[in-house]
């Protein structure tokens, strides 16, 4: 009775509080116009689009300013990209090749699996994350970075514990819970580097010169205070045991990616869609549907990777009722990004970094859609344990996260060095590597895990049958997985190509420092 | 939305509230039920064997949380009655898992309760089943010219033994199949059992 009204209870407050949020924007409580929209832009920039090539040179002295930390963070991000994918495709392999490279404990399939996970997660897409923030947010407010040498810090504790991480896990020192396995002692030493990244970019928050906080800041201020609270709690030794920690384990593991990693590409979208193209985004109050409503539902989904399990029933009820009220936020987020880019499609064949935004943004669209579907009781029956989920992961945090960052990389370095890409060939078949590998990669798991279930489901078959007949589409995944590892390299070389100064410019003194 | 304070306050208040309810709310009505009666704490090979579980990452394909009948017929496969929030009392981490690349491993220890067929399978899971794929894991044995005392032998069928000399089990072998055997969740469900129902519900309950 008291577990039916605290559900009932949970689920009214969502409500009421979007309720009122809708309210708030009908009756003009909350003005947020096309002026506002504007504020992202620096005077004179709107209407000109930031294409390739051009736009190269900062005249405000914002850029130059984050210059060193963005560089020093991305770094690290595709060092730990190309580690994390070679592991991600030996996982992979290991899978249908079960007697390949047995010998050594580090590389067996239950390390391999969890090292490319963390060190994707942890190295690449936070670290990348927290270059798009340390760039964006002083441009959106219009004021230099502040304390730039701190985030230096920060990044070079951040690569020492991920490393650290790296190599305990692949020692089988692990805190044994997913998304939670880098041992707890190490984590502290992650904390402590966040803190390097949010004083500076609190601090720039409050020494903005315009009024308006823009959309994009929004979502990385907010994901600034959520990140820390839920990986420090998550991570306090000694609290939790049996199924009580299942249930803070998957509150954790799922809001990371929904109030971190999410925040992220889309905060990055929100800016560098209308940047690039040159205009505000379609409607800028409906944004704030799309924020306020990824906060208050995205917020309790996680319980939905426990379906069926060992807890209290209106504790599931509440994640699955949660994950199908995301369609709200995001059709609100889907709405202004794509008819942005609809209105513009000129733009996808002028700018390389676009493309890669507007393929992240779309699967976010569908990587939500799939999720609030996957939540649904009957449909989980079927893709709950099985490869399905695994592909379903793959398109929100690869499809969208990292392809959002690929393009904010791709974006940012040409105006970091001053320098302009020397081969946009090796980007083009970068964004096709990636796409062609990520569409077999998804396509097969999905297919195979659906098949898998529902072999699993059939009392009559054997359980081999489910590991049998899902062989096939394990190996198609190596080949996608493969592929996106290619491009990554591809990635990495036209990183280095930008970043090593060619003997034609040396002479040339270039804007930075 | 023009002010840094209070748009912080409310992010934090809403995962706050979030926090309330997926984490305290259940993690209080949970510890208010004890361990059934028929549960027994590890001993403490077993978990010695619990931490070789962890470390190599067997959790990341075998899940230790039978589903009830009305969901998938994991009974029918004897991977045991659908387990439920008091089963798992001295679980830390807990291991409940996500996937079944392999089977459901909670009962494990009834359904397969030789020693040697876990150290076997261990070291080669093809050589029981030929459509595994699960990994072998040759670094907890060891291979030596012959058994000494107290060594534990691992039997092996022709072609998967070694040319020459005996593959034994190294201590952590040992231990990880005690471990295995020790996952016997079979005693009666206590009466006020915890478990998500799902559909069962709507039915009128088990």
């Amino acid at each position: 009775m008291t577990i039916g009204l605290l559900l009932a209870l949970s689920f009214v407050v969502s409500l009421l509080a979007l309720a009122f949020l809708i309210w708030a924007i009908a009756t003009r409580q909350i003005t947020l116009d096309g002026g506002a929209a504007a504020t992202m832009f620096q005077p004179g920039e709107e209407g000109h689009p930031d294409l390739d090539g051009t736009h190269l040179y900062d005249t405000t002295g914002i850029d130059r300013i984050s210059a060193r930390p963005v560089a020093v963070l991305l770094g690290g991000a595709i060092v730990w990209l190309i580690v994390g994918s070679l592991f991600g495709l030996g996982a992979s392999l290991k899978l249908h090749w079960p007697d390949w490279l047995t010998h050594y404990a580090p590389l067996t399939f239950g390390r391999m699996r969890t090292l490319h996970l963390n060190l994707v997660a942890y190295g690449w897409l936070s670290q990348a994350g927290v270059a798009a923030m340390m760039w964006i947010l002083p441009r959106i407010f219009h004021t230099p970075l502040r304390s730039p040498r701190l985030p230096l810090i920060g990044a070079a504790l951040w690569n020492v514990a991920v490393a650290a991480g790296a190599a305990a896990i692949a020692s089988g020192w692990t805190d044994g819970e997913e998304w939670l396995e880098i041992p707890w002692q190490i984590d502290g030493l992650l904390a402590l580097a966040g803190v390097f990244f949010v004083v500076p970019l609190v601090k720039t928050a409050r020494a903005r010169t315009v009024h308006h906080i823009y959309v994009t800041g929004w979502y990385f201020l907010a994901a600034m205070v959520w990140f820390p609270v839920l990986f420090v709690v998550a991570n306090l030794p000694g609290i939790h045991y049996g199924t009580e920690e299942a249930t803070t384990n998957w509150w954790f593991a799922h809001n990371v990616l929904g109030l971190w990693l999410t925040p992220l590409g889309v905060g990055t979208a929100y800016y560098l869609i209308p940047k690039i193209i040159g205009k505000p985004i379609f409607s800028y109050s409906v944004s704030l549907l799309g924020f306020w409503g990824l906060a208050l539902f995205y917020s309790q989904v996680g319980i939905h990777h426990l379906i069926g399990g060992p807890i209290p029933t209106w504790l599931v009820t509440l994640s699955v009722v949660h994950s199908v009220m995301m369609f709200i936020p995001v059709i609100a987020v889907a709405i202004n990004q794509h008819v942005t880019v609809a209105r513009n499609l000129w733009a996808l064949r002028e700018s390389l970094p676009l493309r890669f935004i507007v393929f992240g943004a779309v699967s976010y669209t569908l990587a939500s859609f799939q999720g609030s579907v996957e939540a649904l009781r009957s449909v989980n029956t079927i893709t709950h344990f099985t490869q399905y989920t695994v592909g379903h992961a793959h398109l929100g945090a690869y499809a969208f996260v990292t392809l959002v960052m690929f393009g904010a990389a791709y974006h940012i370095l040409p105006r970091l060095t001053g320098r302009d890409f020397a081969h946009p060939g090796l980007i083009r078949a970068h964004f096709w590597l990636v796409a062609a590998g990520f569409a077999i990669y998804f396509v097969s798991l999905s297919v195979g895990g659906i098949l898998q279930g529902l072999a699993m489901l059939d009392a009559t078959r054997p359980f081999s049958d489910s590991v049998i007949l899902t062989k096939p589409y394990l190996e198609a995944r190596s080949v996608g997985g493969a592929l996106m590892t290619l491009g990554h390299l591809l990635f990495a070389i036209n990183v280095i190509g930008i970043a090593l100064p060619r003997r034609a410019d040396a002479v040339t003194p270039v804007a930075a420092e | 939305m023009n002010r840094y304070l209070p748009l912080s306050i409310l992010a934090l208040g809403i995962l706050a509230f979030a926090t309330l309810m997926l984490v305290i709310a259940p993690g209080m009505q949970m510890a208010a039920h004890p361990a059934p009666a028929g549960l027994k704490p590890y001993t403490a090979q077993e978990l010695r064997g619990r931490d070789q579980y962890v470390g190599l990452g067997c959790v990341y394909c075998h899940s230790q949380q039978p589903r009830s009948p009305d969901q998938g017929p994991d009974g029918q496969r004897g991977w045991g009655r659908p387990s439920v929030a008091g089963d798992y009392a001295y679980d830390r981490p807990h291991l409940l898992g996500t996937m079944r690349t392999g089977p459901d491993l909670l009962n494990v220890g009834v359904r397969l309760p030789s020693q040697s067929w876990h150290l076997t399978h261990l070291f080669q899971p093809r050589a029981i089943f030929g459509w595994s794929i699960m990994p072998s894991y040759p670094f907890v044995f060891e291979v030596k010219d012959r058994a000494e005392n107290g060594d534990t032998v691992v039997r092996l069928p022709p072609g998967y033994a070694p040319p020459s000399g005996v593959v034994v089990a190294k201590p952590e072998a040992v231990d990880l199949v005690a471990y295995l055997l020790s996952l016997d969740r079979s005693y009666p469900v206590p009466p006020d059992a915890l478990r998500d129902e799902g559909y069962a519900k709507a039915e009128g309950g088990r």
